[in-house]
C-alpha cells in the first residue's frame, strides 16, 4: 500500500499525478463560484500551472493613463506581410499532413469597432502534436512540410483568415499525464500599444478542457469559453477544408482611431 | 457595446521560430548614427535568469515623434520603425539597438514595453523611463513611491539598462490601464 505522500507522485517519472492537480483546479474553481465575480483575464497567479510560482508579480498592478507613445500602436502594411504567409500549407514543397482547415474570424476592440489593417501572427504544432522547435523532444514525427508559422493582416472590416492544419495535442511536463488541448498561438496588436494581446485558441468539445492548467488559469468559465473557437460550416470548402470560426476582442481603446490613423494604410 | 476581451494565454515555449523575425531588435541599423542600446535581463522570483522571456519595445524617436507609417516589421536598413521584439537568451538577456526617445506632447520620454514568457499568463506593460533630472517627475513615477527606481533606465556606456524582475525586493512596477479590470 503506497501511502499518502508517495501516492501524490507517479513512481516512474516523479511528476505529481494528474488527481493532484486536478484537485488544486477544483478547489480554485469552487472559492470563484462563491462570489462568481467575473474575471477577464487568466490568473497570472495559479499555482497548478507550476509554471508561474516564480514568474507572476506578487504586488497589484499600478493603473495608469495611457499616455504618449502608448496611445498609438505600431502599424503594419503590405511591406511587412506577404499574402502567401496566410496559408501555412503551401510554405514547403508538398502537403503537410492533416486535417487542412480554415480558420477566420474579426478582431475587434473592447467598442465593438473592426481593428483594421494590424498585424494577426500565429504559430502551432503539427497534425501530430510536434512543434518544429529544438526544446520539443515530444517524440512525434516532424512533418518536413508544414512548419507551423504564419502570418497576415486584418482587413478594412478587422477580419483574418488563415488556411492551417488542425494541430495535435501534445504532452508537457507540468505534472505526470498532463497534455494540452490542442490550440493554436495567436499574437494581436490593437489601435493603442496597451491593447497587445497574446492568446490561444482551442477547438470545440475537448476533452483535455478541464484538466489543463493553462486552460484553467481563467477561472471564470465565461471567459475561457471565449478562448474556444467555433465550428462553422459556412466556412468549410467542398472536398478541401473544414473551417472555423473565432473572434478575437482586444480591451477598450483610449483614443478614437481615425482613417488616417495608419499613413499609407492599405 | 461593449464587448468582453478575449483572455490572454502564455506565450509558452516554443514561440522562436514564430515570432522572432529578421532585424527584430535593430529598430536602427547597428553603427547608425544616435544609435544607443536598450537592454537588460528578466529575472524570476529566486533571481534566475528567465530564458524564454520575449520583449517588445514600442517608443518614439528622438524629437518626440511617434513613427505612424506602416512597415514595423520592416527592415530596409534606413528607416526608424519604433517597434521592436527581442527574446531572451541563455543568460535571460536582452538587447535592442535603437535611438534615445523624446518625450512625446511634453510628456517624460519613455520605452513603453510589453513582456511574454512561459509560466506568465497574460502579458504585462511597464514603462522603461531615461534616468529622471532632479525634481523630474509624471503621475506613473510619482504613484510608484519608493519602487518609481524598477521604472528608471540607468545610463551605461552604450545606452541604457533596464532590469525586469517578476518578484522579489526589485519587483518591477506593471502596469494596467482603465478599462482593463472591469469586468
Amino acid at each position: 500500500m503506497a501511502d499518502t505522500m508517495t501516492s501524490t507522485h507517479d513512481e516512474s517519472t516523479g511528476l505529481e499525478r494528474q488527481a493532484v492537480l486536478s484537485a488544486e483546479m477544483h478547489e480554485i474553481s469552487q472559492k470563484w463560484a462563491v462570489t462568481s465575480e467575473p474575471e477577464h483575464q487568466p490568473r497570472r497567479d495559479y499555482p497548478p500551472y507550476r509554471s508561474t510560482l516564480l514568474r507572476h508579480p506578487t504586488k497589484d498592478l499600478q493603473q495608469v493613463d495611457p499616455e504618449g507613445v502608448e496611445l498609438w500602436a505600431p502599424a503594419f502594411g503590405q511591406r511587412d506581410v506577404d499574402p502567401l504567409e496566410s496559408d501555412l500549407t503551401i510554405q514547403r514543397g508538398g502537403e503537410p499532413l492533416g486535417e487542412r482547415m480554415v480558420v477566420t474570424g474579426r478582431v475587434l476592440d473592447g467598442e465593438g469597432r473592426p481593428v483594421r489593417h494590424q498585424l494577426v501572427e500565429i504559430w502551432q504544432a503539427n497534425a501530430g502534436g510536434r512543434y518544429v522547435h529544438q526544446r520539443d523532444q515530444h517524440p512525434a514525427p516532424l512533418d518536413p512540410n508544414f512548419t507551423g508559422m504564419g502570418r497576415t493582416l486584418t482587413d478594412a472590416d478587422g477580419t483574418y483568415r488563415f488556411t492551417t492544419i488542425k494541430p495535435g495535442p501534445y504532452p508537457w511536463r507540468n505534472h505526470h499525464t498532463a497534455w494540452r488541448p490542442a490550440h493554436i498561438h495567436f499574437s494581436l496588436f490593437g489601435t493603442d500599444f496597451t491593447q497587445r494581446l497574446v492568446t490561444q485558441m482551442y477547438f470545440p468539445g475537448d476533452p483535455l478542457f478541464a484538466l489543463d492548467p493553462i486552460y484553467q488559469s481563467v477561472v471564470d468559465p465565461a471567459a475561457r469559453e471565449r478562448l474556444v473557437a467555433a465550428y462553422d460550416h459556412d466556412v468549410t470548402t467542398h472536398e478541401w477544408a473544414t473551417g472555423y470560426r473565432w473572434d478575437i476582442v482586444l480591451t477598450g481603446s483610449h483614443r478614437t482611431p481615425t482613417e488616417d490613423d495608419t499613413e499609407g494604410a492599405l | 457595446m461593449t464587448l468582453a476581451p478575449t483572455p490572454g494565454q502564455t506565450v509558452g515555449p516554443f514561440f522562436h521560430y514564430a515570432l522572432p523575425y529578421e532585424g527584430d531588435s535593430d529598430l536602427v541599423p547597428i553603427g547608425a548614427p544616435g544609435a544607443i542600446r536598450l537592454h537588460g535581463t528578466v529575472a524570476d522570483g529566486a533571481g534566475a535568469p528567465v530564458i524564454d522571456a520575449i520583449i517588445e519595445v514600442w517608443q518614439a524617436g528622438p524629437d518626440g515623434r511617434v513613427v505612424r507609417a506602416a512597415g514595423s516589421l520592416h527592415r530596409d536598413g534606413y528607416t526608424f520603425t519604433g517597434f521592436g521584439r527581442a527574446a531572451t537568451d541563455r543568460a535571460g538577456h536582452y538587447s535592442f539597438t535603437t535611438l534615445t526617445p523624446g518625450g512625446v506632447d511634453g510628456g517624460l520620454p519613455f520605452f513603453a514595453l510589453t513582456v511574454f514568457a512561459r509560466g506568465l499568463t497574460h502579458r504585462l506593460n511597464t514603462r522603461a523611463y531615461l534616468p529622471v533630472p532632479d525634481g523630474a517627475d509624471d503621475a506613473l513615477l510619482r504613484a510608484a513611491g519608493q519602487r518609481r527606481r524598477t521604472l528608471l533606465t540607468t545610463a551605461d556606456a552604450d545606452g541604457y539598462r533596464f532590469d525586469v524582475h517578476f518578484q522579489g525586493p526589485d519587483e518591477t512596477v506593471f502596469l494596467t490601464t482603465p478599462g482593463e479590470r472591469v469586468p
